[in-house]
């Protein structure tokens, strides 16, 4: 039997243990001040040690009690939901919102197994227009329309 | 009669024509989610927020309630029709209400849905009307330290009652309040954990963090499952009506189910789902003939769907009389509260009254317009569950992404959400429910500064939590619950009630 029979939980500590301390860590410079007195670190640092303490706590349980499945991590459908959200962040200023969306589409829709271009291009093309209509029109939100490299000062 | 003049007062903020409009839309818009599966309320009601800033408080309130409500109705259609929930609170009615379908019997089964729904909301609604004025009168005399005593009461309470491991719901919640915190300290104006970045100076962003724990996360953890087969219902519905058998046997179910509803949705923690599941386990149990139930029994449909629309209204109570949210849901409206400048907690009806009864008014109004609304549309909720969801998850993605940069107009939100799914994929892996971490972050600030008042006015004593009697009520009351699911024999227990949905 392997020593962490419970990795989902034995993970979770860690993660836990490791907001702890980076609030800890953070909160060095603020003025802890007194109880009757608090200055702006008290609160953080109270919950930094729960966090480490619970944390760890955690970790132990996951050591005994019953054998857990491994867990099954899967980048790749992350990786590309993430990075189509990027393209927003990269591209709307420069394409504008139409094309932005289209690509936003394109790019998520390959993070699905059953991926097919001509749909995902269709369905692109409606949802950019729709979105802008309602978000620039409707909403009046400061983001262009259309590509901005031709006018100065993209 | 108080009760009376009020409710009258808000029909007459609720039945302007604007508020109605609004109404119909979340009603509408709620129920769409509702029915499609892979997006709950929470990102939609998120999605939505930033659309809600230019309208009168009242109104934005009107039409978030109705996204929510009618989410927890329209997952009930899918539930019926597919042999999935298209909401949390409905994944109990999938087990009687498919099986209905399945032997012809779907008309009845959405039929006692609508009717069960309709009957638990006029209900829930007057419920709400009796006990938040009492209630907030009484937490008007609170102190500081008695809301931090009572803050702690409601974060435990909503750890116990929700599902999953207690110790990783805790910390969860302790991680939010940490998140909470983020941004300018009110007191000493120093900006904590800000990096250096404007941005965060004012906090991290409240809509683009629920789109990244909530939408995107989801919609990965969703992309990984293979394909399902949904198995939709191939037959076409014949007629929406209950036969006098069918009514004398949903009738009492649909009472105790809003009974159960309207007093779960009051505790923190409580709320839509976990009534729809006490409700069923309570028709099984004081059944005839308890095999019936899973092959298609009309009680197992009507109880858990009164229930779950009563728990749904009900949890607004401590939202808006104590400011203390119980479910993911209600921080989001406490969140869209702040935004508008409102304070959630007992003020609301002294200071605004025509905004709390306004809002309960329209949710009788909004439960009439789900019926009118559904019975009618139910052709359209079928040819809506066949898009596949190749087609939708990308158009959630887009309108997230744009929903997060309009929360501020601003790029670095965007960032936040992408943070935040990463951080969402992480948790769901792992097993922690995101919904605690929001609580936290919602009363991470208010938890905080009602310490350090509690704590200024004793002098830096402690035992200001322990001396104040009612104080002390609510931390022992913690205390209890703790101890209570800790204990072997009731976390086993829990168990059995939350594993149906498995």
């Amino acid at each position: 039997m392997p020593l962490i029979r419970q990795p989902k939980n034995f993970l979770s500590g860690l993660l836990f243990m490791g907001f702890g301390l980076a609030s800890l860590i953070i909160s060095r410079s603020y003025i802890i001040g007194t109880a009757a007195k608090m200055g702006a670190g008290y609160f953080p640092r109270a919950l930094g040690i729960i966090l480490i303490g619970l944390g760890a706590l955690l970790c132990l349980l996951s050591l005994r009690s019953t054998q857990e499945p491994k867990i099954v991590w899967r980048w790749r459908p992350l990786a590309i939901v993430l990075l189509s959200v990027c393209s927003f962040i990269w591209l709307t200023n420069y394409l504008g919102l139409i094309l932005t969306s289209i690509i936003l589409v394109l790019i998520s829709s390959t993070a699905s197994e059953e991926f097919r271009w001509k749909e995902a291009l269709i369905s692109g093309v409606i949802l950019g227009l729709a979105a802008t209509a309602l978000f620039v029109y409707g909403l009046a939100i400061p983001l262009p329309m259309w590509p901005t490299f031709f006018s100065s000062g993209a | 009669m108080d009760i009376i003049n009020n409710l009258v007062m808000g029909f007459g903020v609720a039945a302007t024509p604007m508020n109605v409009f609004y109404a119909f839309v979340g009603a509408l818009v709620g129920t769409l989610i509702g029915v499609l599966p892979g997006i709950g309320p929470v990102p939609t009601i998120a999605m939505l927020l930033p659309l809600t800033y230019g309208l009168p408080t009242v109104t934005a309130l009107i039409m978030l309630a109705g996204i929510y409500y009618g989410a927890s109705y329209g997952g009930s259609t899918t539930a019926i029709l597919v042999n999935l929930p298209g909401e949390m609170s409905s994944v109990i009615t999938v087990l009687d209400g498919h099986k209905m379908a399945r032997q012809g019997r779907a008309g009845a089964a959405l039929c006692v849905a609508a009717i069960g729904s309709f009957f638990a909301g006029c209900v829930a609604t007057m419920v709400i009307a009796a006990f938040a004025p009492v209630l907030s009168e009484v937490a008007l005399k609170f102190d500081a330290a008695e809301y931090f005593s009572l803050m702690v009461l409601g974060l435990i309470s909503a750890i116990v009652l929700a599902h999953g491991s207690v110790l990783k719901a805790l910390l969860m919640t302790l991680l939010g309040l940490l998140f909470g915190i983020v941004g300018t300290d009110v007191t000493t104006g120093v900006a904590r954990f800000s990096f250096n970045i404007p941005e965060l100076v004012d906090g991290i962003g409240f809509v683009a963090m629920t789109m990244g724990l909530f939408a995107f996360a989801e919609i990965t953890t969703n992309l990984e499952r293979t394909s399902g087969q949904r198995e939709l219902l191939a037959e076409p519905i014949k007629r929406i009506w209950l036969t006098w058998q069918e009514f004398k046997q949903s009738a009492l179910p649909i009472l105790r189910g809003t009974f159960l509803g309207s007093l779960l949705g009051i505790l923190p923690g409580g709320g839509a789902t976990l009534s729809s599941f006490a409700s069923y386990t309570v028709e099984k149990k004081i059944a005839d003939d308890p095999s019936r139930f899973g092959n298609g029994a009309i009680e197992g449909v009507a109880g858990p769907e009164a229930a779950n629309n009563a728990g749904a209204q009900t949890s607004f109570i401590p939202m808006l009389t104590l400011g203390i949210p119980s479910n993911a849901v209600m921080a989001l409206m406490a969140g869209a509260l702040i935004m508008h400048d409102i304070q959630p907690g007992p003020e609301i009806m002294t200071q605004t009254p025509e905004l709390f009864w306004g809002l309960i008014a329209s949710m009788w109004i909004g439960n009439a317009m789900l019926i009118v609304l559904n019975l009618p549309l139910i052709g359209l909720w079928i040819r809506l569950l066949n898009i596949p969801y190749r087609l939708l998850f990308p158009m959630i993605i887009l309108c997230c992404t744009i929903g997060a940069f309009s929360s501020n107009n601003n790029m670095f939100d965007v960032w936040v959400a992408i943070v935040f799914g990463f951080l969402g994929y992480i948790f769901a892996k792992l097993e922690c429910e995101p919904a605690p971490l929001l609580l936290g972050y919602i009363l991470g600030p208010m938890l905080e500064e009602n310490l350090r008042r509690a704590l200024i006015l004793s002098r830096g004593e402690y035992t200001v939590f322990v001396t104040r009697p009612i104080s002390l009520v609510m931390l022992l009351l913690a205390v209890g619950l703790l101890i209570l699911v800790i204990l072997p024999a009731v976390s086993k227990k829990r168990e059995v009630v939350f594993q149906e949905e498995e």
